[in-house]
């Protein structure tokens, strides 16, 4: 099923994720050249949200595996199921010890972590590695070999191939670089903060019961909100929270209540200096330049 | 390189659908990203004929955007790519991103590097001391690079002798630092664990497989705990002119440190930035501080910090630094470039290693504070900010080290 970068956007606004077109040739170009892409941005700006969208675009699956320091094979790729097994061996206890090895590291014992389960669906699931960069570099290299061969050993049970090959998502915050060898085995995307426009658009997507005008109005003040020198610049996920507030509290016009906006910034700002910092003559400037 | 064999079959460019001009177009393109510093392979050039082929290569408007998330591999990458992309197909600008034909592009690059860092020196007065040992052929090199740059090299070889720093005691009570240090800082415990046959949790695996010839019953325990690896150093001494009075003592110390511990870089800058470690690997401490006087001779002048660290990260980084790795920074924060350049490599050191120590031995003086503007731009980026002039401060500073 090959879709035109067209009909991917379209689609991707269909369930509810306002794609720029870079994104979407983006998408377009992973199944064309069946390499996984990696998304790099700001915390906040939606790159998980990506990889939901793309399931939900073809219908399929979302494996999603959480990144962390030490996150080793056990966690990522299959276990063993002790339990069984020890009550496989208990129930056979005087047999051949080798028939009864045989017999607990079968399919049968083997749990499923996410990278496993990702090569053994039938159809394609979508892969979401999120926060890649929290991993080591043994897990990192490990992944390569895996996004390049789709097919894993495991010791005691042999080679297992990829049945079919998943739509991989890797997403980095940046805080560790990313290996040579694995940015180059991907597609690159930078995902950054939408414009107001299309911020805009995201929250009328998201919250449809806004008015255009105020949705603009947000977007514009979020927009402005992130200019300043802040510790934590709000994500889009802010606001929609600040959208939705809104919408709650009955607000038509943020331009008319300077101090419901000012009290609501809370949930935009998120650390206590960025709170501070913008008081209500700042939010009062911010909302000024909000035509 | 990526192999293309290993990877997942591909839609095979058909043969001829395209132009060869169009092929030879593709080509120079690739080139000239190779020139601008993109890591392109066999495997991304196959994949742009694929790119071509698609119906998105008969629009300019898809194709910018496709190319570009295949060739990017950075954010930086990202930023440059439409300037370069434009400049080419349009053929603007084109002196200015020169379209390499394959055979010059070996050139353009050896002449992109030679304006990064100097060659190895021809005949420069200097007798060419390494090349008499038997040590690596690196060597040469690194001593040809450090020897011909530099400010103001006639007045640096007075200002900063180090061949006085031969005292054997001297040696010794450095030597015994750095070993000090390297024992205690040699492991990191890493959040990653390894079977043992004594640790904090079971390993159900083994413990299993293992207990399969006694009917299941866990006779012999296996258990895991945290692995252990060892911690990488990697210093950057600072010998320009307003650290002279230092550069000796640290030169021992360096020598005592690629000595003792079992993984590190040493490296040397001023103006330019030398890598010293092959040179100090001599386990004959006199010859080892030979070599180095001779590498350091263009020392003495002004500091480019900024600059200096900028060569580091895009040459040495990434071979030397790893996630386990400190960097010592030496240097009392002069710095005659940019505090904003110095700020962001600062940034993007931080991000590759585990921690920064800057050690500047001007905290020791009375009423010092660092109001450098390099030093100011360089500070939010540092773990650990400490004084260290002489060996009695430095081992002061043992049990901080110690912890990092």
């Amino acid at each position: 099923m090959a879709l035109t970068r067209e009909a991917i956007a379209e689609k991707l606004a269909a369930v509810g994720y306002i794609a720029d077109r870079d994104l979407a040739t983006a998408l377009w170009l992973m199944d064309l050249l069946k390499r996984p892409l990696l998304l790099e941005g700001e915390a906040g700006v939606g790159k998980t949200e990506v990889a939901k969208a793309l399931a939900a675009l073809h219908g399929a699956e979302l494996i999603r595996l959480q990144c962390y320091e030490g996150l080793d094979q056990n966690a990522a790729l299959y276990e063993w199921n002790y339990q069984r097994q020890l009550l496989a061996i208990k129930a056979r206890e005087g047999e051949d010890p080798e028939v009864i090895e045989e017999h607990i590291f079968a399919e049968e014992y083997l749990l499923e972590r996410p990278l496993l389960a990702a090569i053994r669906r039938l159809e394609p699931p979508v892969l979401l590695i999120d926060e890649v960069d929290r991993a080591d570099e043994e897990f990192e290299a490990f992944l390569l070999e895996l996004l390049s061969d789709f097919q894993v050993s495991i010791p005691e049970l042999g080679t297992i191939t990829a049945t079919a090959i998943p739509r991989v998502v890797l997403t980095s915050n940046g805080t560790r670089e990313l290996s040579d060898a694995l940015r180059r085995r991907c597609l690159y995307h930078y995902v950054d903060f939408p414009d107001v426009d299309r911020e805009a658009r995201i929250i009328l997507a998201r919250q449809p019961d806004i008015d255009t005008a105020l949705a603009l109005q947000v977007a514009n003040m979020v927009a402005a909100i992130r200019k300043e020198d802040l510790r934590k610049v709000p994500g889009v996920a802010e606001t929609l929270d600040w959208a939705a507030t809104l919408v709650g509290l009955g607000i038509h016009d943020i331009r008319r209540e300077p101090e419901a906006v000012h009290d609501t910034l809370i949930c935009v700002l998120k650390t206590h200096e960025d709170r501070a910092q913008v008081t209500r003559e700042v939010s009062d400037r911010l909302l000024g330049k909000v035509a | 390189m990526i192999a293309s064999a290993g990877a997942p079959a591909r839609p095979a460019e058909p043969q001829g659908a395209l132009g060869a001009d169009l092929r030879r177009r593709l080509t120079g393109f690739v080139h000239t990203l190779r020139d601008n510093g993109y890591s392109v392979g066999l495997a991304e050039t196959g994949d742009a004929l694929a790119v071509l082929a698609s119906p998105a290569g008969r629009q300019i408007s898809a194709l910018k955007p496709a190319l570009r998330g295949l060739f990017s591999a950075t954010r930086s990458d990202w930023r440059r790519f439409d300037e370069i992309f434009d400049a080419y197909w349009s053929r603007r600008g084109v002196h200015r991103f020169q379209s390499a034909p394959a055979a010059n592009a070996g050139r353009a690059l050896d002449r992109r590097r030679a304006s990064m860092q100097p060659p190895p020196a021809g005949p420069s007065g200097l007798p060419d001391h390494t090349r008499r040992g038997d040590g690596p052929e690196v060597e040469s090199e690194a001593d040809g690079r450090g020897r011909r740059e530099g400010a103001s090299p006639t007045a640096a070889l007075t200002s900063a002798d180090m061949r006085h720093i031969v005292d054997p005691d001297e040696v010794a009570r450095a030597h015994a630092l750095a070993a000090r240090l390297a024992r205690h800082m040699r492991a990191r415990l890493v959040r990653r664990e390894q079977a043992r046959r004594r640790g904090r949790r079971l390993d159900f695996r083994r413990t299993i497989h293992r207990s399969i010839s006694h009917g299941g019953t866990p006779i012999d325990l296996v258990w895991r705990r945290r692995k252990e690896k060892p911690l990488r150093l990697v210093l950057l001494l600072d010998a320009s002119g307003s650290m002279s009075l230092y550069t000796a003592f640290f030169v021992r110390f360096l020598h005592g440190v690629v000595d003792a511990f079992h993984e590190a870089e040493a490296f040397v800058f001023h103006t330019r930035l030398v890598h010293v470690s092959p040179s100090l690997r001599d386990r004959k401490v006199a010859r080892a501080v030979d070599r180095l006087s001779l590498l350091a001779a263009g020392i003495g002048g002004g500091t480019r910090i900024g600059e200096c660290l900028a060569a580091f990260n895009r040459w040495h980084a990434k071979r030397v630094i790893n996630s386990r790795t400190a960097v010592i920074i030496v240097s009392d924060g002069y710095d005659t470039g940019e505090p904003d350049a110095l700020a962001a490599e600062m940034r993007r050191l931080r991000r590759r290693c585990r921690r920064i120590v800057w050690l500047n031995p001007l905290i020791g003086w009375k009423d010092y504070s660092p109001e450098a503007r390099g030093m100011q731009a360089a500070l939010p980026y540092v773990d650990l900010f400490a004084p260290a002039h002489n060996l009695e401060s430095l081992a002061a500073l043992e049990p901080y080290l110690a912890r990092i």
